[in-house]
């Protein structure tokens, strides 16, 4: 381990330093702790450890009922927690085979699409804390906290919102919301403006991410990398146009990807863009959603009140704000699931850490693992 | 300062028959409590303002006063002071792991290395503690004392983010020093004398029938040096976008993790001097220190303190206004800047200065 260096006056021994950052630490995005082993300040190795949030979700889901499933499920990703329960909704759906009614997937997709604005606007002003930048930190959650109120107004619930249920949703939108959503969008769209101009296009931004934490896009593949992540590496691919479900097929909406235009194809900087941009698709879509939404009808489909699903198993994948968000559910036929397994895109991203951040330096590794934006209730679950 | 204190202890019959040693210690003694008090209440007003002017930059309302019973007085006013008791009545903890001497002595080393800057510090025409041969020598030597502080608190901590943090400060403090020297040295050869005293006099006047005839608006060498001086000094007194050795994010609190209470308070009071001072110096030798940006307006020694105080405060805010708007550098590019841009423009703006007093003026 130790590096001789010969000098004049003799040999002189150094050591690596191995620092552990976190659990409890400013930045490690909740208690992850990263064993880092450091050459001055530069980084020679980094072992993610995790675990310190777990919360044995899995082995709660065999003991209860497919609907008690979902406030599990909800504390899973806490920053999206409808896009986790859209996409259990759906691969349960999947597995039983049922019809939505098509208000409820308009109703679905916006707040799943409000909920990704509210989860990049998050990961954005989190890497600008990250490099030290705190006021667009207040910004985003300035506008997050818009969103959150919607979301009151429509479930009562501020971040765990137990709103999205098999088979339909939990209540129509009540009266003045859809008015109040056009109103947040057309407020929103030029705020990202502000956040270009603040962050993005900061010269001390653009000096500590581009070309920083580069995820070749081969890495990133064989990692199992996806979302904004794998987009940031120049990749084009979305599960809401590559594996069709819900209604994405309506609407019109691009798929941002990292194109180096600061540096190098999948640097922070591209990742963070991509975010930026996902937030135009996302602001975009829910105005579509809205414009072409029926007014009238139920928010339930016509299932029996205990829900027993046949015999089988599925794996069902959807894109969430981390990226492919995989629900494995095995049925026994009962009421309640014998085995459902997530598959964490946040897991798969904080796994690709030490093959992208080794060789910079200490204060990089804030801004690549803040660029990768996990979610430790997703990992450890 | 001194003599003048010396000078009227003489009068008091009762003071007379003392040792002079003991008149002088005396008479420095009523040097250094004003300029303690001064330093507090600047911590107090600057973090207050700080607090204030970020609130308002950040879409919030920052400290408020609320309710009945106790609270923070109107719009927050009383905050820093209730901070200020809470700190002083916080237990006082030295971990068990620290090598204790170096651990207690640290925040006064670094706390006297701002202190003692404030000797040469004009504040008016007359207010000015000792207005040596040497000043502006005698500041930019003092004020790397505080560096020792911060690698004392650094190594003694036994704290490996507290070790990153005092080595990244050292280097980075030790690294700017140059700049400020070189940029200072700009004006030291137009006036021709190292006095404060005399380069405020030297900025009398007016240039191009408008401007006051302020160093910064000299000429165009000048003018670059203000600003290689501003942020330089920034970069000393380790503010963002150079807070790379606190950086929260990165160093959890860098030099200071183990601190807290009054050792804390004191790093935290220097640092504010420290800011002070930077700001002080910047205006004292290119802003015209006490002198009135209209000349003949609004002069006096009591008009020049708030001429000086205004100068000063203005890039105080300034500061704040760096720091809640900019990211944070790394510590590489951050020595980049200082070596590769910063010293060699310096070098040549002592070469400009020099040629255009020859050529132009």
């Amino acid at each position: 381990m130790g590096v001789e260096h010969d000098h004049e006056l003799g040999v002189i021994h150094a050591e690596e330093m191995v620092l552990n950052v976190g659990p409890q630490h400013p930045s490690t995005h909740g208690v992850l702790r990263l064993k880092v082993q450091t050459d001055g300040e530069i980084i020679t190795k980094i072992d993610p450890y995790i675990g310190y949030l777990h919360r044995c979700f899995e082995k709660h889901c065999e003991n209860v009922t497919y609907e008690q499933c979902i406030p599990y499920i909800d504390r899973c990703d806490y920053i999206a927690s409808m896009n986790n329960d859209f996409g259990y909704a759906v691969t349960v759906e999947q597995l039983m085979g049922i019809e939505i009614p098509e208000k409820v997937e308009y109703i679905r997709v916006i707040v799943a699409e409000l909920n990704r604005i509210a989860s990049h606007l998050l990961a954005i002003g989190t890497i600008g804390l990250d490099v030290g930048a705190f006021t667009p930190f207040l910004y985003c959650f300035r506008d997050r906290e818009r969103i959150l109120d919607l979301f009151e107004m429509l479930c009562g619930a501020r971040l765990l919102y137990n709103y999205i249920w098999v088979g339909g949703v939990s209540h129509d939108f009540p009266v003045g919301w859809v008015e109040k959503t056009y109103e947040f969008i057309d407020y929103f769209e030029p705020k990202i403006h502000e956040y270009n101009e603040l962050l993005t296009y900061n010269k001390i931004f653009i000096e500590r991410t581009a070309d920083v934490g580069i995820l070749p896009v081969d890495v990133a593949i064989s990692y199992g990398v996806t979302g904004p992540n794998l987009r940031g590496s120049g990749l084009r691919w979305d599960l809401r146009r590559d594996d069709l479900y819900s209604i994405y097929d309506q609407f019109e909406f691009d798929i941002p990807v990292g194109t180096g235009a600061m540096g190098s194809v999948g640097d922070c900087w591209d990742r963070y863009y991509v975010r930026v941009r996902e937030m135009e698709e996302s602001a975009k879509i829910v105005r579509q959603a809205l414009d072409q939404m029926p007014r009238e009808g139920d928010v339930h489909a016509t299932i029996p009140r205990k829900i027993r699903p046949p015999k089988g198993q599925i794996y069902k994948r959807t894109e969430s704000p981390r990226g492919d968000l995989g629900f494995y559910i095995i049925s026994d036929g009962s009421p309640i699931p014998f085995r459902i397994k997530l598959r964490s895109p946040a897991f798969t991203a904080v796994s690709c850490i030490n093959e992208i951040a080794r060789g910079w330096m200490l204060s990089d590794v804030m801004v690549i693992l803040g660029s990768l934006d996990i979610v430790l209730g997703e990992i450890d679950r | 300062m001194v003599d003048f204190f010396l000078e009227k202890f003489s009068q008091i019959s009762w003071l007379t028959g003392l040792p002079d040693g003991i008149l002088f210690v005396l008479a420095v003694i009523l040097i250094a409590i004003p300029i303690f008090l001064f330093l507090a209440v600047n911590a107090l007003v600057v973090v207050y303002a700080e607090r204030k002017i970020s609130a308002f930059m950040q879409d919030r309302l920052g400290p408020m006063g609320q309710g009945a019973g106790l609270h923070a007085g109107k719009w927050g006013l009383l905050q820093t002071v209730a901070d200020t008791v809470k700190l002083i009545s916080k237990e006082d903890i030295i971990p068990a792991a620290v090598d204790k001497k170096l651990f207690i002595s640290a925040p006064f080393i670094f706390f006297i290395g701002s202190f003692i800057t404030f000797v040469a510090l004009p504040f008016n025409q007359t207010i000015v503690a000792a207005n040596f041969n040497i000043g502006i020598f005698y500041i930019v030597a003092v004020s790397s004392v505080g560096v020792i502080g911060i690698i004392l608190a650094g190594y003694g901590s036994n704290n490996k983010w507290s070790l990153y943090g005092a080595m990244r400060s050292a280097a980075q403090i030790i690294s700017y020093e140059i700049p400020v020297a070189l940029s200072l040295l700009t004006v030291v050869m137009l006036v021709g004398s190292l006095q404060m005293q005399e380069i405020i006099k030297a900025q009398d006047g007016v240039i191009w029938g408008f401007l006051p005839h302020w160093f910064v608006f000299k000429n165009p060498f000048t003018f670059i040096a203000f600003f290689i001086l501003f942020i330089s000094g920034v970069a000393e007194v380790n503010r963002t976008p150079f807070d790379i050795p606190e950086a929260e994010s990165e160093l959890v609190a860098g030099f200071h993790t183990e601190y807290s209470g009054l050792r804390w308070a004191f790093f935290f009071l220097a640092e504010y001097a420290n800011v002070f001072i930077v700001a002080g110096v910047a205006s004292v030798v290119f802003l015209g220190g006490w002198q009135s940006p209209i000349p003949g307006f609004l002069e006096g020694s009591g008009w020049g303190l708030v001429w000086f105080l205004g100068k000063a405060i203005f890039l105080i805010f300034t500061m704040i206004w760096f720091r809640w708007t900019f990211p944070r550098l790394r510590t590489d590019q951050l020595m980049v800047m200082c070596w590769k841009y910063f010293i060699p423009i310096a070098f040549i703006n002592i070469m400009g200065v020099g040629l255009w007093d020859l050529f132009v003026s």
